[in-house]
């Protein structure tokens, strides 16, 4: 079947089987490997893509059923060369450490922080817990992306110093 | 706003203390792509022609293979190939041998040994045919009797697993002892006090979010093997191939490009490694292989499976004399521990703990079961977490039998610093520590007589409140090649360091990061040592045509073992540097002072040549001092002295509902000890994620088995991790004993966390269920089983 996407702004039109799964269509398709596959049962959100401004986990949408949309994977999250202040926030404040989960993750929380934003909320460490609850870490145990996602919601990205150098005596 | 690269980039430091050299807070210099979706795990990997592999597996645990039929998955018009154990077994190939010297099936021949193995593979041309040809193949089974409770494993009906095993009679897999078993009778006899608890340690899964994969490119006119994987080892991971497919040596590359966790689950080598090189021998084409959720899960290398009766002996005012302890461990099918050859149960000797006693002996006995191969994984050190698990279990077992303060106990029988190095009663040689104030902080961070006085009172009102105590001295960085091997390959690790001309540096590693952050930390190190900025180093590992011969990373042995090494070679480097410095500067070499990043005369600091001008010199035209040859760089190979011995202490504070019997982790607070730390950012998120890890073993995780061998935890849904949800805010601190024999003092920390928080929660939960009469109870402290342990009956895990 032939299937339309606009991902990340740029219209793709490609054949595809009824069956394809989004990621895979993302993926092998259209050469988008950030979006990643971690699990078999949709419980780890390491997929997840924004679907018309959702957060979706494209593992478990078919290729076909997303005709029409707009999509956007982390590779769409930069914008004339500046990064996201997320991905921006993630860095600053060491949100990952094998990478793995990162992408759906930076997805997920910036759905997140636009949804608290338009209905006027702030977020706080329990509300992002429970907005992330569908994405799973094995590295970082999830503190330094609460740090993150808090930090970006309150805007304060860019600030980190690139190195705070520890003066301490090292034994010879 | 500055871009995050504009702040990697390097800067000017015209003030020296600005340095950006040495040891601290550095950002990620891997983060840049992670954050992109620009990291190249291996299933990015796309080469032209490529195919996919896909393995048809056992849904049953023990049966003989009685027909395969492939008929039907031959025609799929797709599918270009469809391999069965008797095919391999055609080119020698249908078993492997194992990092343990037992072999395992790569294909079944004879019979199937656990649910999920290998039966067959499909090669296709997309991953959705390859599945479609597995659908395809028809395979009878006689259905045999499975072995599943380890330990009715050695009965004398038992059924017998490895009938492949020439002579093989039961289903025993090796003994194993250490320790002195008289001395530690005699201490057991007089002791005024003996406490004995049975104690489970279950199984469990790394579970890294990545699963295994990999890419065979086997290219016939080169006779060279490309394969891109999922290792933690890749340089082990290229002998064993040459060794097992008979490919030389120099036309195997490895390739580990970014993964996505490993956490031990990717250590060993695994069927599908093994079908894909044949498939790609076999079509002449690129071949990837990516599992999924589920048979990684059920198929690759599980943690833990210790069924433990532990003892221990003590005055009856509280000062520990001995430990001893019975172990059957449960190794499945075939036995794929990965651990140094004469260390058949790993470093489980240190379960001594931290404690000064007289006397200790550990028998165990090891049996092979109808069930996945594996035992040493997830962060455990070769198995000592199941080590600091028992004694830190024992310990609150006897503090509960004595009617005392678990950590007055503690720190009534801790190690003083005068006692290192220390030699424990079954023979490692802890090489420092300084107990005593790690855990007084940790009780001064928590607020521990505050709360112990909440806990009396809500215990007045029927509130169950625990408090949770651990302290662990791990045992990392394997290690000296007199004593530790791998199949033969001393545990020791190479590294290679070049200064370019303009002074930017290159440095190869043996060690493999799986999210570590090597790439940042060994910038780091070397830019301690040699005086160049971090950002102007480029870290290489993962690729064997690339890197020197190394063992890996794994067993939190990297900062140990190739930490050592990177510090080493670039002093190297500086002493080849220091004499062309005296030759450009006309001075003698001894007439040199180094000041990180230059040498100048001693007594004039004005004349000065910077590391950067001296890398120029090396590659340049001008004369070199007498017998020294241009360039500028170092290879060298550390064999570790010793392993390194981090310590900490963690205390944990747990509610649970007394109507629904769920635990909450409401508080906990690790200090850790790593002797120097060389990024405590990266320290920190090690940190966190590992206790992690404890939550998930202590409350949620188990690989568990139905009577027939049927594996119930083979997917996300039943095998449960914990998610921000269930994770508590961490509080870590720390105190520094540097490690004495160790270039730069540091020790590993990596598999701290997850060796030493699961006896902390399971001793809150412990600690909460007080009223109860309970000493024990064992993991996963799920709402149902802490409900069983409040009626009065806990039940076991297996």
């Amino acid at each position: 079947m032939r299937v339309t996407l606009t991902v990340n702004g740029v219209e793709r039109t490609a054949d595809v089987e009824p069956r394809t799964l989004l990621v895979h269509h993302l993926r092998e398709v259209l050469g988008l490997t950030g979006t990643n596959v971690g699990c078999d049962t949709t419980s780890c959100g390491a997929c997840t893509v924004h679907l018309d401004g959702q957060s979706v986990k494209s593992c478990t949408v078919l290729a076909v059923q997303a005709e029409g949309c707009e999509i956007t994977t982390i590779e769409g999250m930069a914008t004339d060369g500046q990064l996201h202040p997320m991905q921006v926030a993630f860095m600053e404040n060491h949100g990952l450490q094998c990478g793995y989960c990162t992408p759906g993750m930076v997805m997920a929380s910036t759905a997140l922080v636009a949804e608290a934003e338009a209905e006027g909320r702030t977020l706080d460490e329990a509300a992002v817990r429970e907005g992330l609850e569908g994405n799973l870490c094995r590295c970082t145990g999830y503190q330094n992306i609460v740090a993150s996602v808090l930090a970006c919601a309150r805007g304060d990205v860019g600030n980190a110093t690139e190195v705070q150098v520890r003066r301490e005596e090292v034994p010879a | 706003m500055t871009t995050i690269e504009e702040r990697l980039q390097p800067e000017s430091f015209d003030d020296n203390d600005q340095k950006p050299v040495g040891y601290g807070r550095m950002l990620r210099k891997e983060d840049p792509r992670f954050i992109r979706g620009r990291g190249r795990y291996c299933d990015d990997i796309q080469l032209t022609g490529m195919l996919h592999l896909a393995i048809l597996r056992s849904p049953v645990a023990h049966a003989r293979i009685v027909s395969i039929d492939t008929s039907a998955a031959q025609a799929h018009p797709k599918v270009l190939a469809v391999v069965t154990g008797a095919d391999l077994a055609e080119k020698g190939l249908a078993w492997m041998p194992t990092l343990s010297n037992d072999v395992q099936a790569v294909l079944a021949t004879d019979k199937v040994r656990f649910q999920g193995q290998e039966v067959a593979f499909v090669v296709a041309e997309d991953r959705y045919a390859a599945r479609d040809g597995v659908e395809l193949i028809d395979v009878e089974y006689d259905i045999l009797d499975p072995v599943i409770d380890v330990r009715r494993a050695l009965e004398p009906d038992a059924p017998l697993i490895r009938d492949d095993l020439e002579g093989k009679t039961d289903n025993h897999c090796f003994d194993w002892e250490t320790g002195d078993e008289e001395a530690t009778a005699r201490v057991f006899e007089t002791a005024d006090v003996v406490v004995t608890e049975d104690i489970v340690y279950p199984r469990v899964h790394p579970a890294p979010m990545e699963t295994c994969g990999c890419v065979a490119d086997y290219d016939k006119v080169d006779g060279q093997l490309t394969l891109w994987s999922t290792t933690q080892a890749p340089h082990a991971h290229r002998t064993v191939y040459a060794l097992v497919s008979g490919l030389p040596e120099h036309k195997i590359r490895i390739i580990a490009p970014d993964i996505g966790g490993g956490f031990g689950n990717k250590v060993p080598i695994y069927p599908g490694y093994v079908c894909s090189i044949v498939a790609s021998l076999v079509t002449g084409k690129p071949v990837k292989w990516m599992e999924d959720r589920t048979e990684n899960l059920i198929s690759t290398g599980f943690a833990r499976d210790y069924v433990m009766r532990g003892e221990i002996a003590a005055t009856k005012d509280g000062k520990i004399l001995g430990i001893r302890t019975h172990v059957l461990a449960d190794h499945g099918a075939f036995n794929g521990t990965a651990a140094p050859i004469k260390y058949p149960a790993g470093f489980f000797g240190v379960f001594t703990g931290s404690y000064d006693i007289e006397a200790a002996h550990c028998k165990m006995t090891a049996v092979y079961t109808n069930k996945a191969p594996g035992g040493v994984a997830y962060a455990c050190s070769f198995r000592i977490t199941e080590a600091v698990y028992l004694v830190e279990r024992l310990v609150d077992c006897l503090a509960y039998d004595l009617e005392v303060d678990p950590a007055e106990l503690r720190l009534q029988n801790l190690l003083r610093p005068e006692q290192f190095p220390y030699t424990s009663k079954t023979g490692w040689v802890y090489d420092s520590g300084d107990y005593e104030p790690a855990l007084r902080k940790s009780m001064a961070m928590i607020g521990y007589d505050d709360l112990r006085r909440e806990q009396a009172e809500k215990r007045e009102r029927g509130e169950l409140m625990g408090i949770g105590v651990a302290f662990f001295t791990e045992a990392v960085g394997a290690g000296p090649r007199k004593d530790m091997d791998i199949l033969g390959l001393g545990m020791a690790d190479g590294c290679e360091l070049r200064i370019h001309p303009t002074g930017k540096a290159v440095v190869r590693l043996s060690c493999m990061s799986q999210g570590q952050g090597h790439e940042t930390t060994y910038a780091q190190i070397v830019a301690e040592e040699i005086g160049i900025p971090p950002s102007d180093i480029q870290v290489v590992n993962g690729d064997t045509d690339q890197t020197p011969f190394g063992l890996g990373t794994y067993g939190s042995r990297s900062t140990p073992v190739s930490g050592a090494a990177a510090a080493l070679v670039s002093r190297k480097v500086r002493d080849k540097a220091q004499i062309i410095a005296s030759g450009m500067l006309e001075v003698s070499v001894a007439d040199l002072e180094w000041d990180k990043g230059s040498f100048h005369v001693k007594g004039d600091p004005s004349a000065s040549v910077t590391i950067q001008d001296i890398a120029m010199r090396a590659h340049g035209a001008g004369d070199l001092p007498e017998g020294i040859e241009g360039g500028l760089e170092a290879q060298i190979c550390y064999n570790p002295s010793n392993l390194t011995y981090p310590f900490g202490a963690y205390i944990c504070v747990v509610d649970i509902d007394p109507g629904t019997a769920q635990v909450k982790v409401r508080r906990f607070v690790a200090v850790d000890d790593c002797g120097t730390r060389i990024n405590e950012m990266i320290i920190e998120g090690q940190v966190h994620g590992g206790l992690t890890d404890g939550v998930g073993m202590a409350l949620m995780e188990i690989i568990a088995f139905d009577d027939d061998g049927n594996c119930l935890s083979g997917s996300l849904m039943d095998y449960l991790i914990p998610t921000a949800l269930e994770t508590p805010t961490w509080e870590t601190g720390s105190t520094v004993t540097p490690s004495p024999h160790h270039p730069i003092g540091a020790k590993g920390v990596g598999e701290s966390a997850t060796v030493g928080s699961p006896p902390a929660i399971v001793n809150a939960v412990v600690d909460a269920l007080k009223p109860y009469g309970i000493r024990h109870a064992d993991m996963p402290l799920t709402p149902s089983r802490v409900w069983d342990a409040m009626q009065g009956h806990p039940t076991p895990p297996i």
